[in-house]
């Protein structure tokens, strides 16, 4: 049961990392990182089942911060749109010396 | 620090000192320092910002600084414009002499508890130890005081004179804008001479030596506004880096061959780890006294004193001739076991002392600064103390340390109540003649007759005139060099080839002629200055006075000190009072040293030889006086103005033999030399910035704009690839992060 959950969090991990590798929309770079997430969550809950209820302590903690990031980090896609009517990351390049 | 102390107190549970009064010894050098923490807050206060060099206070009415030669002329600055006293000098005088004052108590206090607890008898000195300062494999180094014979009469003189010298400045620099400062160096001064006699270990002393270095810095250059003055103290601060390099020498080569620093260990362990006269213990010795040269101001280190009289008298008093210059023979009275195993570094020391003893002696023969006389004279009697505990007679060196303190800070504070009147005078008259010079003086005596008469009292001692003090310290010192060259380690010694026995003897007709040179320069300098028709001039003769009591009270004590400082060590043929008292006391600290030396016997010399001796001594000193008297026509002086050049060997005496010429020829100009053209536009500006240049900006500065210099290429290439590591994508920022993530990840797993 152990190691088949984690199989499966490594698997959302990985597609998670190539999504915010590969894709260029913004948004769908957010969506990968919840799936990351997301992923570390699932670890969590199945050693939970056996080294005890921290893990799932951990896990809300996760879900928090995941949720409060997920606010900060739409307003801030959003305002990016205001500002250069893109989401698209190939055309935001600013971010150098 | 409280509870530091009490630990130190148990530890030394069983010393006859502990329970006394000697158990707050620890207050005695911080009582200075409160009084140096105070005092410096008082002269920081922001009314205290008038220093010398205050708009308002200085030259008001436009015209140039006033040059005068040596500049220290007293209380007054350079200024002849009434200046206001300080807002606080009130609180200042209370709190710098009375700290002092306080200090002095207790010592008195301490040296009672001493005599109750054996005196004498006392053979373990009373250690205190705070905190360990310095744990480093074999090397502990506690900060750690000891109180033993040899400090106690170190700190007796360096509180009691001290105190004196504190009373005389209050009248002496009553009016200078930097009263506060003046007293908060000179507490520091003292808190450091006192942590320096008070040390355990080389190093505590150490830190003591680089304090009173920094005081003397400090206070050399108190009237810094004057550029001389300023280079002054630089000139007293590096000549005694020369001598500190040789001092911590000395002490590496000790911790090396001894393997501890603490004054009773290596009392302990020396005689046992290191060979009698072999090359260590005399290269340690002969360190440490590279060290006491640059303190004490001898050859070839000498040259910073005579120029320290650029600060106000008072100091020239304190630090320059009664305590700091001392703290050489200090050291050495203080490793009497090391160099009483070193015949060799010890008959350089004699040497080195009878002759800088004769030198400056002679220099002092035609100085016309009354200041420098005694600068002169300072060094020379420095000179005899060096032959004393050179020559393995430690008693003889401290004995003589202590009456030339009683004396020196007499004839110092004498002549600077002699400039205050000078300077007040002409001051007066706004006349901008040189208040030190003593062709400007001359008849002093009918205005000032109780500076006369007690600086009379010092010159006699000095000269060595019985039963004056000097006459008793310097005829110790005289008669046992003769005594030790018939009989000792070092008379067995050989010296570059000659034997030390003919050294001796030689040293020992040196002494009698600076003895001879003394007596003479010391006469000139009182009758020019207070004998003779007055030449400082017919408008300022009416404004010549005593000084006030502040001043003179202090001489009186100072003055019955150098009368009859002699009875605390009287020689056996004198016994007039208590013998050998002072020889007695320091038995326990300097006896196994002084008995090395002289082969483990005491040499009783023939009573005809001992008068014989005291008898030509007191000869040369009588001879020297009268043919000043007879020769020197204080008549015939003119004032500085219009006094002819010297010529011939005079005027070689004169200019000091022109070693301050030689040092700067031989050293000095090829150091700024070698700095400048070699240092500075050599590695500087030719190898460092042309490097620069070639890499960095191309090969000149003005390259023609927008052409790319070829040199900057390399700065140009490692720009652009740092530059191409930030595109801005954040892609490429992701892909970095995973890259060195896997990286990270693989390095642990196949590690």
């Amino acid at each position: 049961m152990l190691s088949e959950s984690l199989f499966f969090s490594a698997l959302l991990f990985t597609i998670g990392v190539i999504g915010v590798l590969t894709r260029r929309n913004a948004i769908i770079v957010f969506m990968c990182v919840e799936l990351m997430l997301n992923a570390v969550n699932l670890s969590f809950v199945a050693f939970a089942q056996v080294y005890g209820a921290a893990g799932q302590v951990f896990v809300f903690f996760v879900m928090t911060v995941a949720a409060a990031e997920a606010a900060v980090g739409l307003a801030i896609i959003i305002a990016l749109f205001r500002h250069r009517q893109t989401v698209n990351l190939s055309n935001i390049n600013i971010l150098k010396g | 620090m409280l509870l530091q102390h009490a630990a130190g107190a148990v530890q030394a549970a069983a010393h006859p000192l502990s329970g006394t009064a000697a158990r707050y010894m620890w207050l005695l050098p911080l009582l200075p320092l409160l009084g140096f923490v105070l005092n410096g807050l008082l002269s920081l206060l922001p009314a205290f910002h008038a220093g010398p060099t205050d708009p308002q206070l200085a030259h008001g009415d436009g015209h140039a600084p006033v040059a005068h030669d040596t500049n220290a002329g007293g209380a007054h600055g350079d200024d002849h414009h009434p200046v206001a006293r300080h807002r606080y000098a009130g609180l200042a005088t209370l709190i710098g002499p009375g700290v002092l004052l306080a200090s002095f108590a207790l010592a008195l206090a301490i040296f009672a508890a001493m005599l109750g607890a054996g005196g004498s008898g006392m053979h373990a000195p009373y250690v205190q130890r705070y905190f360990s300062w310095m744990p480093v494999g074999d090397l502990q180094i506690d900060a750690a005081f000891q109180l033993d014979q040899l400090s106690m009469v170190m700190i007796l003189i360096i509180t009691g004179v001290g105190s004196m010298i504190h009373l005389f400045s209050i009248g002496y620099m009553r009016e200078d804008p930097g009263y506060p400062r003046f007293f908060a160096y000179l507490n520091l001064f003292v808190f450091f001479m006192l942590v320096l006699v008070l040390g355990a270990n080389y190093p505590v002393l150490f830190v003591g030596w680089e304090g009173v270095g920094t005081c003397s810095y400090l206070l050399i250059g108190f009237w810094f506004s004057e550029k001389a003055n300023a280079d002054a103290g630089k000139k007293a601060f590096i000549v005694n880096r020369i001598g500190d390099f040789g001092f911590l020498i000395g002490m590496f080569l000790l911790f090396a061959s001894v393997g501890s620093l603490d004054f009773v260990r290596v009392a302990e362990l020396a005689p046992g780890q290191l060979v009698f006269g072999g090359a260590v213990v005399t290269a340690i010795c002969l360190f440490f006294f590279l060290g006491c040269a640059g303190k004490s101001a001898q050859i070839p280190l000498y040259v910073w004193l005579p120029d320290a009289m650029a600060g106000p008298t008072p100091v020239s008093a304190l630090i320059h001739a009664a305590t700091m210059v001392t703290a050489g023979i200090y050291l050495i009275a203080r490793s009497n076991v090391l160099f009483s195993m070193a015949p060799v570094a010890s008959l350089t020391v004699v040497v080195i002392g009878a002759v800088t003893a004769i030198f400056a002696a002679s220099i002092g023969l035609k100085q016309w600064d009354i200041k420098k006389v005694l600068a002169y004279s300072t060094v020379s009697q420095l000179g005899y103390m060096f032959v004393g505990v050179g020559s393995g007679a430690y008693v003889a060196g401290v004995f003589h340390l202590m009456t030339h303190a009683f004396f020196k800070a007499l004839l110092f504070l004498g002549a600077g109540s002699v400039i205050h009147a000078m300077h007040a005078a002409y001051h007066h008259t706004g006349s901008h003649d040189d208040a030190q010079d003593m062709r400007n003086m001359g008849g002093m005596r009918a205005y000032m007759p109780v500076t006369w008469i007690l600086m009379w009292g010092a010159t006699l001692a000095i000269a060595g005139v019985p039963p004056f003090s000097g006459f008793f310290s310097k005829d110790e010192i005289l008669g046992t060099l003769f005594m030790r060259a018939g009989h000792s380690t070092l008379a067995d010694a050989s010296w570059l080839g000659i034997p030390g026995s003919a050294v001796l003897y030689i040293c020992y007709a040196l002494g009698l002629a600076a003895a001879l040179m003394t007596a003479v320069y010391m006469t000139r300098m009182m009758l020019y200055t207070f004998h003779g028709p007055n030449r400082t001039g017919d408008e300022e003769r009416k404004h010549l006075h005593e000084a006030p009591w502040i001043m003179t009270g202090p001489l009186v004590v100072l003055g019955l000190f150098a009368v009859f400082g002699g009875w605390f060590n009287l020689p056996e043929l004198i016994p007039i009072g208590p013998v050998g008292a002072l020889e007695h006391w320091l038995e326990p600290v300097v006896g196994a040293g002084t008995l090395r030396t002289t082969l483990g016997t005491t040499p009783e010399a023939t009573h005809s030889t001992e008068y014989a001796l005291i008898g030509v001594a007191v000869l040369i000193a009588l001879v020297g006086i009268g043919l000043a008297i007879a020769r020197l026509k204080p008549e015939r002086l003119v004032p500085k103005a219009q006094s002819p050049e010297e010529h011939g060997f005079e005027k070689v005496l004169v200019d000091k033999y022109y070693v301050d010429e030689l040092y700067d020829d031989v050293i000095v100009q090829p150091v700024v030399r070698g700095s400048r053209g070699l240092l500075w536009r050599g590695v500087d500006v030719g190898l460092i910035d042309g490097l620069t240049r070639l890499i960095v900006q191309g090969k000149d500065d003005d390259a023609a704009p927008g052409r790319v210099p070829m040199g900057g290429l390399a700065a140009r290439s490692v720009g652009w690839l740092g530059s191409q590591l930030q595109s801005g994508r954040l892609g490429t920022y992701a892909w970095v992060l995973v890259v060195g993530v896997l990286f990270v990840l693989g390095a642990f797993t196949f590690r």
